[in-house]
C-alpha cells in the first residue's frame, strides 16, 4: 500500500479568447494519471519538455491547483490543501519536500545557510536555538559540507555544493517524500555523482521515497526502482525499471530509448541504424498508440510490474 | 609538392582574463589540429577552458583585458594577428559557429530569413532573388518542414530543435570550411539531440568540413567524435582517436570522469564514483605541477612529473604527466 496515492490527476489550464476573454479551451497539461508512492522507493518520471512531469510534482507538493482528481496522504483527502492550516495537512507539508533544479534561484540570496536550512525546522518544531544548530550541522555533514557553511550566503557556493544545500534543507523535517525536479541537470558529472551518491545515502538512512524527475534516461535508471514515461500529459508506459528498460512495449518509450548515446564508440553505426529503425516506426505507427484525438489510451496491465497504454482494439489490445 | 598542413593548427594557445591587474591563463599552452572532414571533440567540465578556447579561436575577446598568446593558423595566416576588419572576413565565411543557447543567439525582432540571409549580405555578392533561394535550400539541409513558412516566422514561434537547426543554418550558410559547435544540442531533448548529431554528422560528410564540437556529454562524444581531447584547467590532459579513448582511457581525470558516469547499480551499496576537491578557480590555479594531484592525494607526489608535459604513448594517443602508470581507483590496489 503506498502512503501517498494520486488518483485520476488533472491539470488544465484555461485558454481564453474572444470578445469577452471567455474560456475557449484548455491546455491539458496533466490528464489523468495514478500514482501510488511506497515508503523508501525512487519512482522516476521521465519525459520530454513540456510532458508535463515537472507539473505533476509541482502539484503533489500543493504548488499547483489540481483540476480534478484525488491526492490521498495516509488515506486523508489532502487534495488542494497545501495551504491549510489543519493538523492532518500540515503533517503533509512536512512530509513532502522538494528539491528544485535551479540551486541558485531556490536559496534566497539574503539568508545565511543556516537559516534556509533552519526555516523547515522552525516551522514544523519548536527546537530551541542550540538544538536547530546542532541539527543544522548534522544535516551539512549528511551532505558533506563542514560547520563553516553556516555562516555563508548562497553565492559563495559552486552549483554542486548549493544542491546539496538544498538536499540539506529538503530533508530538514524529515519528510517521507522528497520531490527531485531535475536535481542535477545543470551540475558537471563528477559533481552530479557526488549528489547522486547523497540521494542515495539518505533515502537509506532515513527510508526516503524520491519521486525523482528528469529528462536524463542514465539518472533515472541509477536512481530509480519504477519508472512512468509520460507523454502529452498521460503515462505511455510505467513499470518496474527492468521491465521498461529490458521490454519496452510503447512506440514512445522505444524512441525515446534508443535515441541515448550509446557509450561504445565502436557500435556507433548499429546504433544509429537501430535508431533510425526505430524512428520510422514511430512515424509509420505513431497513429496506432494514440487514438483519434492524438491523446495516449488508458493504461493497461501487461504483468503485475508492468503497465502500458495500446490501443484496447488495436495491435498489441489482445495481450 | 608541399606537405598538406591541417585545416586549422592551433599552436601554444594562451588565453588570459585579466582579474584586478593580472592576467590568469584559462586557457593554457594548448596545442591541437584540426583535419578536414574530421569531428574533433574537446570535453571536460564547466570552467575547464574549452568554451573559451573556441571564442579565442573565433576572436571574439575584449583586446582590453584579455591577453592572448601563440597562434592559429589557418590558410597560412594567424588569424590572432589579423586586424578587425579581415577578421570579419573569416568570421561566419570561414569559420562558423554554433552556440549552446539558440534562442539567445537569434535576433527576436528578425524574421528567420532575414537572420540567415544577414550573413549572405556580409560575405558573398548574391542578389536578394539569390539569398532567398539559399536560405530556403539551407532550411532545407537542416530539415526544416515547410522551409517557405519558417522562413518569414520569429524564432520565439519556433521550438528548440527548430530554433538550433536555424542556428546551424545560418553557421552553414556560406559553407564554411571550419565549425565550432558549442554544446550545440544541452538544452535539447535526447530525440532531439539525436536528430541534430546526425545532421551534423551529414554536413561533415556532405561539406567536407572540420567539426569542433565542445561539450561536457561524453556520450555525445562517444556518438560523434573522431578525435577527442579532454580538457582540465585549462590544459590538454589527454587526446586520443575516439575508439581508444574510450576503449583505453589513461589519464587519471579520464577515467574518473568515465566512472561517474549514472550508470544500472549492481547492487544497492554500490555508488557513483566522486572526484574529490573542487576544480581550482582561475586565480587559484597552480601553475606548476600536476594540477590534477591535488584532486587524487593518494597517489604519491614522486609519481607526478615536475612540470608535466604530453606524452605520445601510441600513435595519436597523448597522455600529459606520467603518473597515469601509476594510477588507481582510492582504495584499489594499483
Amino acid at each position: 500500500m503506498g502512503f501517498i496515492e494520486v488518483k485520476n490527476l488533472k491539470i488544465h489550464y484555461p485558454i481564453r479568447g474572444g470578445i469577452f476573454n471567455t474560456i475557449q479551451d484548455h491546455v491539458k497539461a496533466v490528464d489523468g494519471i495514478d500514482l501510488k508512492i511506497e515508503k523508501g522507493k525512487t519512482y522516476g518520471l521521465v519525459g520530454e519538455s513540456g510532458s508535463g512531469k515537472t507539473t505533476i510534482g509541482k502539484s503533489i507538493i500543493g504548488l499547483e491547483e489540481i483540476t480534478s482528481g484525488k491526492i490521498l496522504y495516509n488515506g486523508i483527502d489532502v487534495t488542494n490543501r497545501a495551504r491549510s492550516r489543519k493538523k492532518e495537512y500540515k503533517d503533509y507539508n512536512r512530509d513532502v519536500q522538494m528539491i528544485f533544479q535551479d540551486s541558485a534561484s531556490s536559496l534566497n540570496p539574503k539568508k545565511r545557510i543556516k537559516d534556509v536550512i533552519s526555516e523547515p525546522m522552525d516551522n514544523y518544531f519548536k527546537l530551541s536555538p542550540d538544538e536547530t544548530s546542532k541539527r543544522v550541522i548534522e544535516l551539512l555533514e549528511i551532505v558533506g559540507m563542514n560547520e563553516e557553511a553556516m555562516y555563508k550566503y548562497p553565492h559563495e557556493f559552486s552549483g554542486g555544493q548549493r544542491q546539496r544545500i538544498g538536499v540539506a534543507r529538503a530533508v530538514a523535517s524529515n519528510p517521507k517524500l522528497i520531490i527531485a525536479d531535475e536535481p542535477t541537470s545543470a551540475l558537471d558529472l563528477s559533481v552530479q555523482a557526488q549528489v547522486l551518491n547523497f540521494m542515495r545515502r539518505i533515502q537509506k538512512e532515513y527510508e526516503l521515497s524520491y519521486l525523482f524527475i528528469s529528462h536524463d534516461l542514465g539518472v533515472v535508471q541509477h536512481m530509480s526502482d519504477d519508472i512512468a514515461i509520460m507523454h502529452k500529459g498521460r503515462f505511455v508506459e510505467q513499470g518496474s525499471k527492468t521491465e521498461i528498460y529490458n521490454n519496452p512495449q510503447h512506440i514512445y518509450t522505444k524512441r525515446l530509448l534508443s535515441a541515448i548515446p550509446d557509450m561504445d564508440p565502436t557500435t556507433r553505426k548499429a546504433h544509429k541504424i537501430e535508431r533510425l529503425r526505430v524512428e520510422k516506426e514511430y512515424t509509420d505507427q505513431e497513429k496506432e498508440y494514440y487514438d483519434k484525438d492524438g491523446r495516449v489510451y488508458d493504461l493497461s496491465p501487461l504483468n503485475e510490474n508492468h503497465y502500458v497504454a495500446l490501443n484496447p482494439n488495436g495491435i498489441g489490445g489482445n495481450l | 609538392m608541399a606537405i598538406e598542413r591541417p585545416l586549422l593548427e592551433i599552436n601554444h594557445l594562451e588565453t588570459g582574463f585579466r582579474i584586478t591587474d593580472d592576467y590568469y591563463n584559462a586557457v593554457d599552452d594548448v596545442s591541437l589540429t584540426l583535419e578536414k572532414n574530421e569531428i574533433l571533440a574537446i570535453v571536460g567540465e564547466s570552467g575547464c577552458g574549452k568554451s573559451t578556447l573556441a571564442t579565442s579561436i573565433m576572436g571574439l575577446h575584449d583586446a582590453k583585458n584579455t591577453q592572448i598568446k601563440g597562434e592559429v593558423i589557418y590558410n597560412d595566416i594567424n588569424l590572432l594577428e589579423l586586424n578587425e576588419n579581415l577578421y570579419n572576413g573569416i568570421r561566419g565565411n570561414d569559420i562558423g559557429m554554433i552556440f549552446q543557447d539558440p534562442l539567445g543567439s537569434l535576433n527576436p525582432l528578425m524574421t528567420i530569413h532575414d537572420q540567415i540571409a544577414e550573413t549572405l549580405v556580409y560575405h558573398s555578392s548574391m542578389n536578394s532573388q539569390q539569398r532567398t533561394a539559399r536560405v530556403l535550400e539551407l532550411l532545407n539541409q537542416v530539415g526544416i518542414p515547410k522551409p517557405e513558412r519558417v522562413m518569414k516566422q520569429y524564432p520565439h514561434e519556433l521550438s528548440g530543435g527548430m530554433r538550433q537547426r536555424v542556428v546551424i543554418a545560418i553557421a552553414l550558410a556560406n559553407k564554411p570550411p571550419i565549425i565550432i559547435a558549442d554544446e550545440p544540442t544541452t538544452a535539447l531533448d535526447v530525440t532531439i539531440q539525436a536528430q541534430i548529431l546526425d545532421l551534423m554528422n551529414d554536413i561533415q560528410d556532405e561539406t567536407g568540413s572540420g567539426i569542433i564540437l565542445i561539450t561536457h556529454d561524453l556520450g555525445v562524444v562517444a556518438a560523434t567524435a573522431d578525435r577527442v581531447a579532454v580538457m582540465y584547467a585549462g590544459q590538454i590532459v589527454e587526446e586520443a582517436p575516439v575508439e581508444e579513448l574510450f576503449a583505453n582511457p589513461k589519464h587519471p581525470y579520464t577515467r574518473s570522469l568515465l566512472n561517474s558516469i549514472p550508470h544500472e547499480l549492481e547492487d544497492d551499496d554500490d555508488e557513483l564514483h566522486v572526484i574529490q576537491g573542487t576544480v581550482p578557480s582561475l586565480q587559484n590555479l597552480p601553475r606548476t605541477g600536476d594540477r590534477f594531484a591535488p584532486r587524487i592525494p593518494w597517489i604519491p607526489a614522486e609519481a607526478h612529473e615536475e612540470n608535466p608535459v604530453l606524452h605520445e604513448i601510441s600513435p595519436g594517443h597523448k597522455v600529459r604527466c606520467t603518473c597515469w602508470k601509476h594510477f588507481h581507483f582510492e582504495g584499489e590496489d594499483e
